[in-house]
């Protein structure tokens, strides 16, 4: 049973990692715009000159 | 019209971020403008790049951003520019675009609860991952010392979460208390703390049973579901803003100098304001200066456009048709008869003031009754096995089983599919018992101007002039802007007339319209200046030379809808009525062609809502459908109501349901859903109460191991949520 010692610290630290990236996605609004977000991915058109301000 | 009296900075007449943003504005000049528009046509990937291309050729525009969720752009762009430089451009890519402003600024704040939640339920979905995952290793049979250490790194994650996630119970909870009161928070509270305790007594014991993951499964289960109540509101409350965005609270005031804009708040009884063809009333008054006509169907449902003289006094939210108007203020704010017709309508007892939700008699009936069955499972239990730690291990038990996880989903799942669903229909619920009220209704009561008639008229005896006559009508009619003239020229344009030239043309407002055909003087107008004889139905005159007045008929042009909402109400088998301001003749017409057989007319505001009151004491649950200032009272004594996104900012106020589009179609679909999604709840309140009453049984009796307590619990859940999606 000795292998909990590592499994145990390794699925905390999988999940916590999980956790982090859901705060980081949470204060980068992306949840925002779900519907717009679903539909831009599909979008053929590209913006090849983006304002660069 | 109101584009021109539409100010440029703040529409949001009771935005209090309005002043505050006026004053960060003067303290320090902005490096950039943010502008946010709504767009309520949009829906495609194809309508998001055309509207951020269009933008984004604009050279002042920094970047555009569409959000297809809420249906805006946000524009960044340098400061010079403002939304009615920006207006014409997502105009001319072909889309509907309305200034939003200040909302911007409450969005975000609603915003931030939202988020708060959403944080809160990560947390508590994390640990309640990791916990299951440790639980099962305990459920399958680890013992003694690995099931002790299991036990306590559950504890180390499930203590701080917990504490973080739970918040919002406690908070609640500690309010109701201390108001000596109950609520579902109370019950939700006692069980994650008694589940906690508990475990954690347990574990330093190494006692078998430890309900850590019961606790944590808990809170993630309930936070989904306030949650979604939460998304379901603040999708509500962010709709509701841009209608009242829309509003136009500025007025033009007169003073020795000329012509300023300044906000309605700021008239004062005296001062002498200007309101142009096409504006609406700011203030009660008395006109100065001017004659015109006017237009009081919000008021007072007549569809007849009055005339309007010097002396003649006028009131809030009446509409100028033809000729400006100067009016000396005698009445402003919160004294002007709309304000009068608000009252009215706080002192008619609202029908949704009586009504207790499902939810919340659920929770009357619940919430004593969980306490009062886990108190006499501890006191059974100490008495019978004499161990304390037996006894508060069984009464954790019985808590956490009857927890109401499935009653705190059962509703918010519901509303969710359910409102979601109207949404894209064009139906805005504003009351979150709204859909529950409207299940119950079994009379409808409709408005007739505005409401089931577009308030447009429309000609009907065109074929008894002679082309001669309506080329000369035509030519008269063209140049006005009054809405019986606009008829006329489309009519009389679609089939395909001339207008004859004339000259002199002049519109004399308040009057009509003359001028010389072939030497001959012609009149398109009023009867009494035109000198016509009397008709009961809405005319216009017109005379040629020395020849008869002769009357052009119009009748008001129905509603998109109207019709198919009534028959489909009607074989739903729904009792239809007609209640108007109108005069007689009108509505009996009216009721005819949609074949509605109670009708009642010229009704005052007063006689509406008494009315409906009369209905509601007899057993009827009345739906009332209006939108003008004389039905706000009647929606609200209504049982449920529904208006249109053109009725008049305090009606929509008054009712529970604004109709975003123009059709009233999806009225019957809507009753239809709201019956459908009150089935919804019911179904899940009683799987709920089958879980309970399987499991309770076996908590009571000790035999309620976590493993049981967590299935229990997912299980309904589950079953309540995958119910509620059905009626996607």
């Amino acid at each position: 049973m000795n292998i909990l010692t590592y499994l145990i610290p390794i699925s905390l630290v999988l999940g916590g990692a999980g956790l982090a990236f859901f705060v980081f996605t949470l204060r980068s609004n992306q949840y925002d715009d779900p519907e717009g977000d679903a539909q831009r991915i599909l979008s053929g058109q590209y913006d090849d000159h983006p304002k660069q301000d | 019209m109101t584009a021109t009296l539409r100010p440029p900075a703040s529409a949001c007449p009771a935005c209090a971020a309005a002043p505050a943003a006026q004053a960060l504005a003067e303290h320090e000049t902005p490096r950039e403008a943010h502008i946010v528009l709504s767009l309520p046509t949009i829906h495609c990937a194809a309508c998001m790049s055309a509207v951020e291309r269009a933008l984004d050729k604009v050279p002042e525009v920094r970047s555009a951003r569409v959000n297809l969720t809420l249906k805006r752009v946000s524009i960044e762009a340098d400061p010079e520019l403002t939304a009615a430089d920006v207006i014409p451009v997502v105009q001319g890519a072909g889309y509907e675009a309305h200034e939003l402003d200040n909302t911007a600024l409450s969005a975000t704040a609603t915003d931030k609860a939202g988020r708060d939640l959403l944080m809160r339920l990560a947390v508590a979905g994390f640990a309640a991952m990791n916990v299951m995952l440790l639980s099962i290793a305990v459920w399958s049979g680890a013992e003694g010392p690995t099931r002790d250490l299991f036990h306590w790194i559950s504890a180390a994650i499930v203590l701080p979460a917990v504490g973080f996630s739970a918040m919002p119970f406690f908070r609640n909870a500690w309010t109701a208390l201390s108001a000596r009161s109950l609520n579902m928070d109370v019950p939700i509270s006692l069980a994650i703390l008694l589940a906690v305790g508990t475990s954690l007594w347990e574990t330093s014991l190494s006692g078998e049973h430890a309900y850590f993951d019961a606790a944590i499964a808990l809170t993630f289960f309930l936070l989904t579901g306030r949650y979604l109540d939460h998304r379901t509101r603040s999708v509500a409350r962010s709709a509701a803003e841009e209608l009242a965005a829309l509003e136009v609270p500025r007025a033009w005031r007169v003073t020795d100098e000329g012509e300023t804009q300044v906000p309605v708040g700021e008239l004062a009884v005296g001062d002498l304001v200007s309101v142009r063809p096409g504006g609406r009333m700011p203030v009660d008054g008395e006109i100065v200066s001017g004659t015109s006509e006017l237009d009081r169907s919000l008021l007072t449902g007549e569809t007849l456009p009055v005339f309007a003289e010097p002396g003649r006094s006028v009131s809030a939210g009446e509409v100028n048709l033809t000729g400006p108007l100067t009016i000396r203020a005698s009445a402003v704010g919160r004294d002007t008869s709309l304000h009068r017709m608000a009252d009215l309508v706080a002192v008619a007892e609202s029908g949704r003031s009586r009504y207790t939700s499902l939810a919340d008699r659920a929770a009357k009936l619940y919430a004593p009754g969980v306490h009062i069955l886990s108190a006499l499972a501890f006191v059974g239990w100490l008495i019978y096995a004499g161990d304390l730690r037996v006894a508060l291990n069984i009464a954790a038990a019985v808590l956490i089983i009857t927890c109401p996880c499935a009653l705190g989903l059962a509703v918010p799942a519901v509303t969710t599919a359910a409102s979601g669903r109207l949404f894209k229909r064009g139906l805005l619920i504003k009351d979150s018992t709204a859909l529950e009220r409207l299940a119950q209704v079994d009379t409808v009561v409709f408005d007739k101007t505005g409401t089931l008639t577009s308030g447009t008229p429309e000609l009907t005896n065109l074929g008894d002039f002679t082309r001669r006559d309506l080329e000369i009508a035509l030519a008269l009619a063209q140049g006005s802007s009054h809405p019986l003239s606009q008829s006329l020229a489309d009519a009389a344009r679609e089939a395909g007339i001339k207008p004859e030239p004339l000259t002199d043309v002049t519109e004399i407002p308040g009057h009509g319209t003359t001028g010389i055909w072939r030497g001959q003087d012609v009149r398109l107008g009023r009867a009494t200046w035109v000198g016509g004889g009397q008709t009961d139905r809405t005319a216009a005159w017109l005379r040629v030379g020395d020849g008869p007045a002769q009357a052009f008929l119009f009748t008001d042009r129905l509603r998109e809808g109207a019709e198919e909402a009534v028959t489909a109400l009607k074989a739903a088998g729904l009792k239809v009525i007609l209640i108007s301001g109108d005069t007689t003749p009108a509505v009996e017409s009216l009721a005819k062609r949609l074949g509605i057989t109670q009708w009642m007319a010229e009704a005052l505001p007063q006689d509406k809502s008494t009315r409906i009151e009369m209905m509601s004491r007899d057993g009827a649950h009345v739906l009332m459908v209006g939108d003008g200032l004389n039905d706000t009272a009647a929606l609200t004594a209504a049982h449920a109501s529904i208006s249109p996104a053109s009725a008049l900012d305090a009606a929509r106020v008054a009712s529970d349901i604004v109709l975003l589009g123009g059709s009233l179609a999806p009225i019957p679909e809507a009753v239809q859903t709201a019956r459908k999604a009150t089935r919804r709840i019911r179904e899940n309140f009683t799987v709920a109460t089958w879980y309970n009453i399987i499991a309770v049984p076996l908590a009571v009796a000790g035999l309620c191991s976590p493993l049981i307590a967590a299935l229990a619990m997912s299980a309904s859940s589950i079953t309540v949520s995958l119910n509620a999606l059905r009626l996607r």
